[in-house]
């Protein structure tokens, strides 16, 4: 029943958007696509989140990780954008491996702040070695996906479709429940037969699989990648403020928490620096008061019939 | 033929505390074992050393044969030892049915979709426990029974050959109890191998086949129910070998309005009762032991007073009703608790601890009442510089309970201050209560399961058991009329 039930809702909104290009200028294109990519981080970040019950405080660890892959790969032995992005995908899944292997002995708050620590620790690395990353200023990279407005918007458009379909089959597959059981009592889950280690380092690597990808799409469509637009840890906390503004353990709400975001930035753009405190506070609000978020109100409702 | 579950020699450390040492015991196929000790006694370290969720140090714990002592819980659940857990954590978005077919998966990656058998199969357990009426709702809308229920469930789903049942009947109805009895007994009749833990030997005595008895990690004794209810040693742990009785002429100012007045108490965890219709009153002066099994409701009843938990009916001090009152505004007003897990900031020393308690007066008179402590409890005037972690366990307690004086109640709660002690320390806080007894006039409710303790000092006891008071009377009478029931 609730399956149905979100396939009518999100299949409407995805004929909406497919068609939407016909209607609006490319400046809202533009601003779309972008929140397409941050669709797939938040996403990605919500079967970590919301399923394996771990906080990732860095998010732009994994996305920095395939930006950067992909775009030293392609500015300095000018791969080909494809390998390009499957390298970077790949990248991102040893580093997420690499750091969640020795992170996920530990319990509590520590998970969190080791992500959080490597953020740093990457931007750092960045930035040092400037004259090869380019630094703060960034990479220009010699490939773009397109110059045309309505084609890189159903790249991301698409790109979005198979991740979000991807992650919610995921979620909602056996696999998604015995994940969403070690998250919330490990003991329990272990106790049921569950090698609960297992479970939360596929689910990381899986989440690290959508970031990186995302964060190489993402550079090879803004022509550049700078820590600015790919690390920096505001870039992380906007991508976890979207995942639990749309609704936590829903992942399709991340995604509408994502353009929500995006695009509530843009419309209180004519207020200046006050539109991110606008935006923040909206968040706070609903943070507050909905915990569950935007869908997870919807999903909740359509569980009581 | 070897037995199902054979465990030999365990052992636990926890530190430097041994919870469990040198436990052995055999349950064949088909078979019901009791494992029972009152709290602190080890048995739920004797299960989960079983289940691997912890390590034991020494001993073998063998699965029809293969010795799975330290493996991961996984891997030992795989291996055929299922359990059932006292409080179930369901997932909230899941219906029942859901939640049975999540016990029914492999340990796989790859499960992307299940077939129809096992939806077929999760319905068939949900039938044999008695939930295909719910199957399809959710946890959050179903009463604490069918939760247990539903741990049952997943229990048979996993189809283990042992099952250890940790605590089977704490919080349901007698008609519940007997249904789960019948379940329990099921797996018995499938040749399973089952350990029943719990606190008494009553409440499993009808449905077990044996019973093993333990106290502060050793073992005390094994037979049929009558054999261990009968034994000298199991009858000295739980009733005390001879009780003393101190009760003192009753108080004047006995039919004035009683300095703590609780009436009609209930209080509700979720779904699950915790206090039901609770009526207790405490005069001036009187110390007021509260009596019953760890699970019966004491720590529910003295944290309600503390306004720790929400709950129905009224509670009076000195005349006046608390409802509306902060914890930290009770607490001022008089009434210190000394909590169950005793609270004590480890890395502090202990004159710091007792210097926090004292926060409230002016430093002369804390001065003073330091200096009243420490010739009350003499061990502390010597530890005064350590750190509170380091102190024994019985230190550690003789700690709080000071600290607690330290701000000069009116009415000192005790939540079961021996906990884990060895007799030796016991008898040394026993000794220092009747001190406090005999020459203050503070007011005392102690809350205890262990029985010799609590009643030498007791002017009035009160016996609570599942959830409801159920005796009270004077110290003198407690052994004839309600020793027998609490065995």
């Amino acid at each position: 029943m609730l399956r149905s039930r979100t396939f009518q809702v999100v299949v409407p909104a995805l004929l909406v958007l497919i068609l939407l290009p016909l209607g609006v200028n490319g400046y809202i294109l533009g601003l779309l696509t972008l929140a397409y990519y941050y669709a797939v981080f938040a996403m990605s970040w919500d079967l970590l989140f919301g399923f394996a019950g771990e906080v990732n405080f860095g998010p732009s660890f994994l996305i920095g990780i395939g930006a950067y892959t992909a775009a030293l790969l392609n500015h300095y032995w000018s791969w080909p954008i494809p390998p390009c992005l499957v390298a970077g995908a790949f990248a991102a899944v040893v580093a997420g491996a690499v750091l969640a292997i020795p992170a996920l002995r530990l319990t509590g708050p520590y998970f969190g702040l080791i992500t959080l620590v490597a953020v740093l620790l990457l931007q750092n690395v960045l930035v040092l070695f400037a004259g090869i990353t380019g630094g703060e200023i960034g990479l220009d990279l010699p490939d773009v996906l397109s110059i045309d407005a309505s084609t890189n918007y159903y790249y991301a458009l698409a790109f979005m479709t198979v991740s979000g379909a991807i992650l919610y089959g995921l979620a909602q597959s056996p696999v998604g429940l015995i994940l969403q059981a070690s998250g919330q009592d490990a003991i329990e889950a272990a106790a049921l037969g569950f090698n609960v280690a297992k479970h939360k380092l596929a689910a990381f690597c899986m989440s690290a699989f959508f970031s990186g990808l995302a964060g190489a799409m993402l550079i090879f469509y803004l022509g550049t990648a700078s820590v600015g637009t790919v690390v920096d840890i505001g870039v992380g906390v906007n991508v976890i403020i979207a995942a639990v503004l749309g609704g936590r353990r829903t992942i399709l709400g991340a995604a509408v928490g994502s353009i929500f975001l995006i695009g509530a930035g843009e419309i209180l753009r004519p207020l200046g620096q006050l539109s991110t405190f606008v935006v923040s506070a909206i968040a706070l609000v609903v943070i507050l008061f909905f915990p569950g978020g935007f869908m997870g109100r919807l999903l909740q409702s359509g569980g009581r019939e | 033929m070897t037995a199902l579950l054979d465990v030999k020699g365990l052992t636990k450390r926890f530190g430097g505390l041994v919870a469990v040492k040198d436990i052995g015991f055999k349950i064949e196929a088909g078979e019901i074992l009791g494992l029972i000790g009152p709290n602190g006694s080890g048995k739920s370290t004797v299960m989960k050393c079983i289940m691997g969720i912890e390590k034991p140090n020494a001993g073998s714990v063998k699965l029809d044969g293969i010795d799975v002592a330290g493996w991961p819980t996984h891997r030992i659940a795989r291996a055929g030892v299922g359990i059932v857990f006292q409080h179930a954590r369901p997932l909230q978005r899941q219906t029942i049915l859901e939640h049975i077919k999540l016990a029914l998966l492999p340990d796989n990656l790859l499960m992307l979709a299940t077939d129809h058998g096992v939806t077929r199969r999760a319905e068939e357990i949900a039938a044999r426990v008695g939930l295909s009426q719910v199957m399809h709702r959710l946890p959050r809308t179903l009463p604490f029974a069918d939760l247990r229920r539903l741990e049952l469930a997943k229990a048979i789903a996993r189809n283990p050959k042992v099952v250890l049942v940790d605590e089977p009947f704490a919080g349901l109805t007698s008609g519940e109890v007997a249904d789960f009895s019948a379940l329990i007994g099921s797996f018995r009749a499938e040749g399973h191998a089952v350990l029943l833990v719990d606190h008494n030997v009553k409440s499993v005595a009808a449905l077990v086949d044996r019973v093993l008895a333990m106290y502060l990690g050793e073992y005390v004794a094994e037979g049929s129910a009558e054999e261990v209810m009968r034994n000298e040693t199991v009858r000295r742990v739980y009733l005390g070998g001879k009780i003393e009785t101190a009760a003192r002429p009753e108080r004047e100012g006995k039919d004035r309005t009683p300095l703590l007045d609780v009436r009609g108490l209930g209080v509700l965890y979720g779904k699950a009762t915790a206090l039901d219709d609770v009526s207790i009153h405490v005069g001036e002066g009187e110390f007021v032991s509260v009596v019953g099994l760890n699970g019966a409701g004491k720590t529910t009843l003295f944290n309600a007073i503390s306004a720790l938990v929400p709950y129905s009916g009224t509670i009076n001090w000195r005349g006046e009703t608390l409802a509306g009152r902060t914890p930290g505004s009770i607490a001022r007003g008089g009434i210190v608790q000394c909590p169950e897990s005793r609270e004590l900031f480890g890395d502090m020393s202990v004159r710091e601890n007792l210097d926090l308690g004292g926060q409230h007066f002016p430093v002369a008179e804390a001065a003073k009442q330091l200096d009243w402590l420490f010739g009350l409890f003499p061990i502390l005037k010597a530890r005064q510089g350590q750190a509170a972690r380091t102190l024994s366990g019985g230190e550690q307690q003789m700690l709080a309970i000071a600290r607690a004086l330290m701000m000069r109640p009116k009415l000192l709660i005790l939540d079961e201050p021996t906990l884990g002690l060895a007799p030796v320390i016991l008898e040394q806080l026993s000794k220092a209560l009747e001190v406090l007894r005999q020459t203050t006039d503070i007011t005392v409710l102690l809350g205890e399961q262990n029985v010799t303790f609590a009643l030498p000092h007791a002017d009035r006891v009160y016996v609570i058991e599942h959830s409801r008071i159920i005796w009270e009377g004077d110290p003198a009478r407690f052994a004839e009329e309600a020793g027998a029931g609490y065995l």
